[in-house]
């Protein structure tokens, strides 16, 4: 085919996609006006609202603008006379968007004060700190005693309304999950707070909205609902401590992890490993991911993430590990035990 | 003291064969050393101009190797720090190194022009603001090419800029030029402020002032309350930096909120510091290729002045994330929101002007109607991110990336490109390519609706902005990659014009004095106009000047062997007194050396901060030194006051 011929096909493949996309893409992990909560329906109800008023006045702008520049094209044009310009300025300008914004401000205070609003009494209590460039996870009881730690995956029960306390361990992050909730930030000195209550079992993605510094664009987390049973479970396991180590390849990997440094920075309850620098691994493979949502948790990534950390993440403050082979393989074999 | 020849025949300019003395009295010296002498304000003006236009090119290039790393999702054209030192860039160039001294540039250009006078009022600051500028910029550019650029983003928010987590010298860059250059903001507004409210022609009462001269004036009134809270800020981060003061650390008593209520309460300001003259212009290319007034002087003005007041009222919502009390933040929802209604009496008393008018559809022209698409629809987007709700979802996403760049794009770059089309012939003796121009138009036009108007989706499904990179299974790729390529459309309808700015001179036709039929004064003189602007200074009886059938009257008496100007009173603008304007002089340049000195200096060793103090004081005492050679005169006689005004 002549280039320029499929230069054109290309190009009309693509306008073709994006007249597609643009209304039907919302088919993804980390949309805001797909919302699976009170909350975000909420905010979506709001943002559409808003997004159709708009539509009229821009419309109505444009033709009216259109219309004035067309009377200058007739053979006669008519200019407006003083009264009909004042009018004009007086009802088009001043009128119409004055009962706009009154109503638009107004339905927005309202969300805005049951969103800020204190929430229902039985609220399971989670406290979320950011760091750079991960999310400490923290899940409280009625005293405020940290009861499981892990880091990068919040699980809560559906139908249950779930409140974070947003702390910042070093800079200003931003905890976001679209399809949950508005972000609120997590700063330094400060505790944040904010909830919501999902009603539909799912995985939900967010990411970190204020920028953070070198790894800002990956400091993902997930947000998993589930059952009140199978949550319950889920916590259970992680309230307790690391299961020993069952035969040689596992014994052996957890020397590793002792000689290697790595209970430095990283706790697995159990154990003597108590560092808190980086992520509590006591549970580390039961999670879904690693590094902050950057990768899977498979044997494959998790080599790769111990091997050389910022291959996948500059500037990550792990560092690069000098382990043989069958050390390397050793102490996977102790991580992929932790479930 | 001798008598200075000059004292023993005054020469008036009102005489025959007064022009070459007027010349040489004006005159500002050729050749490469004259260049750091000039004070006049149009070469000022003009350089104002001209070098914004190139950070404006710079900060568009920057946005291009944004838009080339972002095109796919994981791509590794450029590492994360080298992308965060561009963004810092991008954002810093395009408002403090391009908008702002934009704006001025055209301001302390076209407003003594426009009111009828020779000079401003501290020609000798002017000069030193404009050294200021361009030392500040050259500064932080050199630090990008060494790769020390600062790179926590334009509003360097804290403890992230703090020196436990930005050691390097980017953000020592960042605070000492930001401070640096708010001086030369700050120089330029009031000398602004005073030439509009004292040198106003005779007869120009506040009433009849264009209008585009009030977007100026309530412009520098609020640099002068805006800029020295950013000042303050970055003075209080670089204290925090190097002598450890604790502001803005949470553990040791600070607070990082400050940070952010210091610097929005500039940035927000900002935005209208470089929207208000915008509006200026719209009315100006309005008014004069509809060839009437624009409906409404009144409510423009006071819509103006309004916006003015209220930008000053709404720093929070730029804040509304970060766990403030919500009662608290209703009031700035409501602030915010409110700003639609003295954009919306601007603009429909535009569209009762264009109603029924034959209008010209020249180039400037063109750009205000894109003018009006664009900025409406960042003013929706606007009073939506102002919903505390909404906003949750939508700060710090695309969205908002989105929403920023309909709002400068559309409010302020178009109607200063229109100006720049409008301005051209004044400013060069020459008309630009309309052909050119109009392609330009379009290019531009249609290349930013392409590449900013998909961001407000990508905002909406979940992307944050400021991030690097993205992963693959985001499904974000296919609309960055379409908005890249836009980008490069939008990019090249700017080359347009950058080359026929640069080729016009040499092909088309010369302009004549007033090539669009405008009101405006400006057009009353050369094009470009000689160095002592007016052949006569004009007496104004009406509000369009060069619409009226009568005659304009000229005033006599003034001085041709001396920089003589008229002062006039505040609001009826009656004839007070002379006053004489200095002449050419190397001391702004050396002064802006020395305090560039001391600000650099004090990054690397504080101690030399003081040495720059202290050289920067000899280079005052040069500065005022005394050579007013007409002190020895006789008393002048009935009528002509004399007062020095250095």
């Amino acid at each position: 085919m002549h280039f320029w011929t499929k230069l054109n096909h290309k190009a009309i493949y693509l306008v073709v996609l994006l007249t597609l996309k643009l209304p039907l893409s919302y088919a993804q992990s980390q949309s805001a006006i797909q919302p699976a909560t009170e909350q975000a329906r909420g905010i979506s109800y709001i943002w559409w609202s808003m997004f159709w008023v708009a539509v009229v006045v821009f419309v109505a702008v444009m033709l009216l603008l259109a219309w004035g520049l067309w009377r200058g094209k007739s053979k006669k044009p008519t200019k407006l006379s003083y009264l009909a310009s004042r009018n004009l300025v007086i009802v088009a300008g001043i009128a119409v968007p004055l009962v706009t914004v009154i109503c638009l401000v107004g339905g927005s205070l309202m969300l805005g004060r049951s969103l800020s609003a204190s929430p229902p009494d039985n609220a399971l209590e989670v406290r979320i700190t950011g760091w750079m460039w991960w999310w400490q996870i923290e899940y409280l009881d009625e005293n405020s005693n940290t009861i499981a730690t892990t880091a990068n995956e919040l699980h809560v029960p559906i139908n249950r309304p779930i409140q974070v306390y947003l702390e910042s361990g070093d800079v200003i992050h931003s905890f976001w999950v679209p399809q949950l909730h508005g972000k609120t930030d997590l700063i330094p000195g400060r505790t944040n707070s904010s909830w919501f209550e999902v009603d539909v079992s799912g995985t939900f993605r967010g990411q970190c909205a204020e920028f953070c510094g070198l790894q800002h664009a990956l400091m993902g987390f997930l947000v998993v609902s589930e059952p009140q049973a199978e949550f319950d479970a889920w916590l259970a396991n992680q309230q307790a401590p690391a299961q020993p180590p069952e035969n040689n390849e596992v014994l052996a990997g957890q020397r590793v992890f002792f000689e290697a440094g790595c209970h430095q920075c990283h706790t697995i309850r159990g154990t003597d490993a108590a560092g808190t620098a980086g992520p509590d691994l006591t549970h580390l493979a039961s999670r879904q991911s690693i590094a902050s949502v950057t990768r899977k948790n498979s044997r494959a990534h998790l080599g790769g993430w111990v091997a050389d950390p910022n291959g996948i993440k500059p500037g990550a403050k792990m560092p690069m590990s000098q382990l043989d082979a069958k050390e390397l393989s050793d102490l996977l074999d102790y991580l992929q035990s932790l479930h | 003291m001798k008598d200075h020849p000059h004292t023993e025949q005054a020469i008036f300019d009102d005489q025959e064969g007064a022009e070459p003395i007027l010349d040489k009295t004006w005159l500002s010296p050729p050749g490469f050393f004259g260049w750091f002498t000039h004070v006049n304000q149009r070469q000022i003006g003009f350089r104002f101009v001209v070098t914004s236009l190139i950070f404006f090119a710079l900060g568009g290039l920057l946005a291009l190797l944004m838009r080339l790393q972002l095109v796919q999702p994981e791509n590794t054209l450029m590492g994360a720090e080298f992308y965060h030192q561009i963004m810092t860039m991008h954002g810093t160039t395009m408002m403090f190194f391009f908008a702002v001294p934009a704006m001025e540039g055209l301001g302390i250009y076209l407003v003594p022009l426009m009111l009828g006078t020779r000079d401003m009022s501290f020609p000798r600051l002017n000069a030193f603001g404009y050294y200021v500028y361009l030392i500040a910029g050259i500064t932080l550019y050199l630090a990008l090419f060494l790769g020390m650029a600062p790179d926590t983003g334009w509003f360097s928010y804290v403890p992230l800029a703090g020196i436990d987590y930005s050691p390097g010298q980017g953000v020592s860059f960042w605070t000492t030029m930001i401070t640096f250059i708010e001086i030369s903001a700050l120089t330029a507004a009031v000398e602004l402020i005073v030439t509009i409210l004292k040198q106003r022609a005779p007869g120009m009462t506040l009433n009849r002032m264009p209008i585009f001269v009030w977007s100026i004036l309530v412009m520098s009134f609020m640099i002068v309350f805006a800029m020295p809270t950013v000042m303050v800020g970055s003075v209080l981060l670089a204290l925090d930096r190097t002598f450890a003061t604790q502001f803005f650390v949470a553990s040791g008593g600070g607070d990082p909120l400050l940070w952010q209520h210091l610097f929005w309460f500039f940035g927000h300001p900002e935005v209208y510091i470089i929207v208000v003259p915008a509006l200026g212009i719209v009315s100006t290319v309005i008014s004069t290729f509809c060839q009437r007034e624009v409906f409404g002087y009144t409510a423009v003005v006071l819509s103006m002045v309004t916006i003015g007041f209220v930008s000053f009222g709404l720093w929070v919502h730029h804040m509304f994330t970060t766990g403030l009390p919500h009662l608290g933040l209703s009031f700035f929802t409501a602030a915010s929101a409110m700003i639609a209604i003295p954009s919306g009496v601007q603009i429909f008393c535009w569209i009762a002007t264009l109603w029924g008018s034959k209008i010209k559809f020249k180039t400037p022209m063109l750009f205000i109607m894109g003018f009006f698409a664009v900025f409406v629809i960042g003013g929706l987007t606007g009073v939506m991110a102002a919903s505390i709700p909404f906003d949750m979802q939508a700060h710090d996403s695309y969205f908002v990336v989105a929403h920023l760049h309909y709002v400068l794009i559309g409010g302020a770059v178009l109607p200063f490109f229109a100006g720049l089309y409008y301005w051209y012939p004044k400013m060069t003796g020459s008309m630009l390519s309309e052909r050119l121009g109009c392609w330009s138009f379009w290019l531009i036009f249609i290349g930013l609706n392409l590449t900013f108007f998909p961001m407000h989706q990508l905002g909406l499904d979940g992307m944050p902005r400021r991030v690097y990179t993205y992963l693959h299974n985001m499904g974000w790729g296919e609309v960055n990659f379409f908005v890249t390529c836009a980008a490069f459309l939008m990019a090249f309808g700017f080359l347009l014009t950058f080359i026929n700015t640069l080729i016009s001179p040499y092909k088309s036709r010369a302009a004549g004095n007033n090539p669009w039929n405008a009101d405006t004064l400006e057009w009353w003189a050369q094009s470009p106009p000689r160095n002592y602007n007016f052949r006569h200074l004009p007496v104004i009886s009406s509000r369009t000047p060069l619409w009226q059938k009568a005659p304009l009257y000229k005033v006599t008496g003034i001085r041709a062997d001396r920089r003589e100007i008229i002062i006039t009173t505040l609001l009826d603008a009656k004839p007070q007194g002379v006053c004489i304007m200095p002449s050419p002089t190397y001391w702004p340049f050396v002064l802006a050396l020395t305090v560039g000195f001391g600000f650099l200096g004090f990054m690397f060793k504080p101690i030399l901060f003081v040495v720059g103090f202290f050289l920067s004081f000899f280079a005052i005492v040069g500065w005022l030194w005394p050579a007013r050679p007409w002190l020895a005169e006789k008393p002048p006689e009935e009528g002509h006051p004399v007062r020095g005004l250095q």
